[in-house]
């Protein structure tokens, strides 16, 4: 196929990219809006808005066919599935230590129960 | 109109609605973390905004700008992650201008008070020390602390002057 035929092709699937990052961007603003508490509007905040991101600069990329920008793409796409995870976690980590998880809304409670091995007499209150 | 156009304009809806429930929850709190992770939303989506606009006009040259932006939001989030503390029931609220107001009255109020009986203790410590002046005119010295360091000493190391405890800090 010429060269004309593979730039059509390249635009086709950066436009579903595109729309596809575009809509999880809002799936995590819906998200963090409707849940009722901190983890899981931190999970709203994290995963759909990672995945969302990463389409949008792989639809970019796909736009934009410059072998220096799309380094500078990928870049962005590594710092963002490297910080999303720290900054998740510090937040969660802080939002636990500060009672501020709905424990009523948790499966599963490892944290506490540790804790509550580790330090008799103490609660995940206190934790 | 191309379909890139419409293409362009759905994303940018799309970008702009989920945009806004992020910052609706950025308003409503109710903690602090939980405005942190909305305004990381909003971040996020500013930078998928920007690579929609460098996508619709081909321009590769704003490019840094999504590597700068997404490495600010992390420090942002992690930085008050870092220093989140207790909140009292209440605490996260935005106030309204009267809340503000009656508070600040309060503060200042509590000071007064404050200032009051620091003065008063300081008058009574001056009338005691005047009297035991004229009782015993030779105040004792501590034999252990060198002359010339005698000055220097103090009594007891008040919380202002030593930096005071850290409240309520997570660690």
């Amino acid at each position: 196929m010429s060269q004309d035929t593979w730039g059509t092709v390249a635009d086709v699937a950066s436009i579903v990219c595109l729309l596809g990052g575009a809509f999880f961007a809002f799936a995590a603003g819906v998200g963090a809006l409707r849940f009722p508490d901190l983890l899981s509007r931190m999970h709203a905040g994290t995963k759909p808005q990672v995945l969302g991101l990463i389409l949008v600069l792989i639809g970019l990329a796909l736009r934009l066919r410059e072998g220096g920008a799309v380094w500078a793409l990928l870049l962005v796409a590594i710092f963002q599935m490297l910080t999303a995870p720290v900054a998740a976690h510090m937040v969660g980590r802080a939002g636990f230590r500060t009672g501020k998880v709905r424990n009523d809304l948790l499966v599963v409670d490892e944290l506490s129960r540790d804790l509550g091995e580790t330090r008799p007499g103490r609660t995940s209150e206190d934790a | 109109m191309n379909v890139f156009d419409v293409v362009v304009v759905v994303c940018g809806v799309l970008l702009t609605l989920g945009a806004l429930l992020a910052i609706v929850r950025a308003e409503k709190g109710p903690s602090m973390l939980d405005r942190t992770v909305a305004l990381d939303i909003v971040v996020t989506t500013m930078i998928a905004a920007i690579a929609l606009y460098a996508a619709y006009y081909r321009r590769a040259d704003v490019v840094p700008l999504l590597v700068v932006l997404s490495l600010v939001g992390f420090v942002g989030s992690v930085t008050v992650a870092r220093f989140a503390a207790v909140e009292p029931e209440g605490e996260g609220r935005v106030r309204t201008r009267e809340e503000v107001a009656a508070e600040e009255a309060e503060k200042r109020r509590l000071e007064q008070e404050e200032e009051e009986a620091r003065r008063r203790r300081r008058r009574a410590a001056e009338d005691a020390a005047t009297a035991d002046a004229a009782a015993a005119p030779e105040p004792a010295v501590d034999e252990t602390v060198a002359p010339s360091a005698r000055e220097t000493v103090e009594k007891t190391p008040d919380d202002e002057h030593h930096g005071g405890p850290a409240d309520e800090e997570t660690r």
